[in-house]
């Protein structure tokens, strides 16, 4: 058989039906299921809120000791600010934040990368990192008074024990879920033992490291308030139980607020970061 | 260089998946493995570039390694195994670092394989901008820029539709034309087998034998155009290979 033989013939795509059946648009029924962006929804449904808790104070619909205004509560904050209280209580808390958090999440990303990379270690780890992670630190803070003393210490080992463990999980899991064959890639081409860690583990590890961040920064403001309750002069969890101590409501809420604002900036750190690192993502 | 291999043999536990394989990769020639699914060409593979080991057998590496030669043996994955957090550039600097070959030498290799793989305008891309083509076509170049004695592609075109199959199998001929590397090409589709392979063997079904070795004496530059004489070859080999497919294709999968 010659190719001309076989060779088809070009014609006209459509035909057009007789007019006597009824044509109409195919329905389209592929739409939602897909979140848009709204920027602006965010902020109006908080203003509304606020708005409507001012209200409901002022008319007395909510009661003062129920709930303050967000006036009042912004008075609770002035005042704080012009007493030169608000900065001390500020920096007491970040510095035991940033220093425990800091130290945690160092030491949970070194310990997760030894798991991960080490049978020896996994083998001899793992099990104590199951055992510990579970129990609540809160419930260890009397025995750190008792090791590190009632100052600063104690807090920021309680600070450092509760993002270390999230850490550890998050980056073993992460250095388990890189992709073999870019390890296989790696050894296929000759790369060292330490090129094949720095190069393709941790870059394809991030994404889980990063996630823990943000996970272990929330555990921290959690554990930051809790070890502040005892034996603390400054930092916003001793000003939030005084406050409750006296039934200053607004300025329980005004703590709270900026415990709020203190989780809110570390999660814009953190997202930035991810958008640094993280850019070769498909979004 | 050229590549020697004697009684072959290993199993996954219970399952014996090669037996007694004994063949030689001439330098210069591209061989192709072929045979059903499951029949242990891609452990094959794994084994000549040292990334597994055979349980009987010895593979011998035969003559010195090519002067200029950085990673003699070299393999194309069927996934690419490009670092999605590494641009074109930076995947090929990336083998090149451990070589100690920086700045306006790893610049000149960089500059010369992406021009031969037609990828110049593409270097700043990172591989999630690529399509399946381009990014076998990085993975080339980045084979090409260790100098390979011995390129080891596993199923390299399997992961691409038939219009890019195409394009790159006319690629990999006229880089052929150009390089004249050894290669050892592993695929389950006879009609890459017949476009590209000097040689041709085929294994049998697990555990996985020799049935036959096909020589293809047509030069590769004018296989394109004599695709009626290739069809031939590949309905005879497929003749040799249907029943065994067949039964791959009815066995249950093991864990290995």
């Amino acid at each position: 058989m010659t190719t001309e033989a076989i060779r088809g013939q070009a014609v006209a795509a459509t035909a057009i039906p007789p007019q006597s059946i009824r044509t109409r648009p195919v329905p389209f029924r592929g739409g939602g299921f897909r979140p848009q962006p709204m920027r602006w929804v965010g902020p109006v449904v908080f203003l509304v809120l606020l708005v409507v808790w001012e209200l409901g104070c002022h008319t007395g619909i909510i009661g003062s000791l129920v709930l303050p205004a967000p006036s009042k509560v912004w008075g609770a904050l002035q005042d704080l600010y012009q007493s030169g209280l608000l900065r001390k209580h500020v920096l007491a808390s970040l510095s035991r934040l940033v220093v425990g958090w800091t130290l945690g999440a160092a030491l949970g990303v070194t310990v997760g990368l030894t798991i991960g990379l080490f049978s020896l270690a996994r083998a001899g780890l793992l099990p104590l990192v199951s055992a510990i992670f579970p129990i609540p630190k809160i419930a260890l803070l009397p025995l750190f008074v008792i090791w590190f003393g009632i100052g600063e210490g104690s807090k920021i080992a309680t600070i450092l024990f509760g993002t270390f463990f999230p850490m550890v999980i998050a980056t073993y899991g992460g250095v388990d879920n890189v992709d073999r064959s870019l390890i296989r890639m790696g050894q296929s081409f000759g790369l060292s033992w330490s090129s094949i860690v720095r190069k393709i583990i941790i870059p394809g590890a991030m994404p889980a490291i990063l996630s823990g961040f943000r996970i272990s920064v929330s555990i921290g403001i959690i554990l930051l308030v809790a070890a502040e309750m005892i034996g603390a002069e400054f930092g916003i969890g001793s000003y939030i139980l005084m406050a409750g101590a006296i039934f200053s409501m607004e300025q329980l809420i005004a703590g709270v607020a900026i415990l709020s604002l203190i989780g809110l900036c570390a999660s814009g750190l953190i997202g930035w970061a991810e958008r640094r690192l993280l850019g070769w993502r498909a979004r | 260089m050229e590549i020697q291999l004697k009684g072959v043999r290993h199993r996954y536990g219970e399952m014996q998946v090669l037996e007694d394989v004994t063949f030689n990769l001439p330098t210069g020639q591209i061989v192709c493995i072929i045979g059903p699914s499951g029949c242990g060409k891609s452990t094959l593979l794994r084994f000549i570039g040292g990334l597994e080991r055979p349980d009987e057998g010895e593979i011998q590496l035969v003559g010195e390694r090519p002067a200029g030669c950085l990673n003699p043996l070299t393999y194309i994955f069927q996934d690419f195994a490009l670092l999605p957090w590494r641009t074109v550039e930076e995947n090929i600097s990336v083998v090149l670092e451990d070589h100690r070959i920086k700045g306006r030498e790893a610049e000149r290799i960089i500059s010369d394989v992406l021009g031969r793989t037609k990828l110049t305008e593409f270097r700043k891309a990172y591989p999630r901008q690529l399509s399946g083509g381009m990014k076998q076509r990085v993975a080339i170049a980045r084979a090409l820029s260790v100098s390979p004695a011995v390129m080891l592609m596993d199923e390299p075109l399997s992961a691409l539709d038939s219009q890019t199959r195409e394009l790159l199998m006319d690629d990999l001929v006229e880089l052929w034309l150009r390089e004249r590397f050894t290669a050892c090409y592993v695929t389950h589709n006879l009609a890459e087998a017949v476009r590209l392979g000097h040689k041709i063997i085929l294994l049998s079904r697990r555990p996985g034998r020799i049935r036959q070795v096909v020589q293809i004496d047509m030069p590769l530059e004018e296989r394109a155009a004599r695709l009626m004489e290739l069809e031939v070859i590949q309905r005879d080999l497929w003749a040799l290979m249907r029943d065994e497919a067949m039964a791959a294709d009815r066995e249950l999968a093991h864990d290995n």
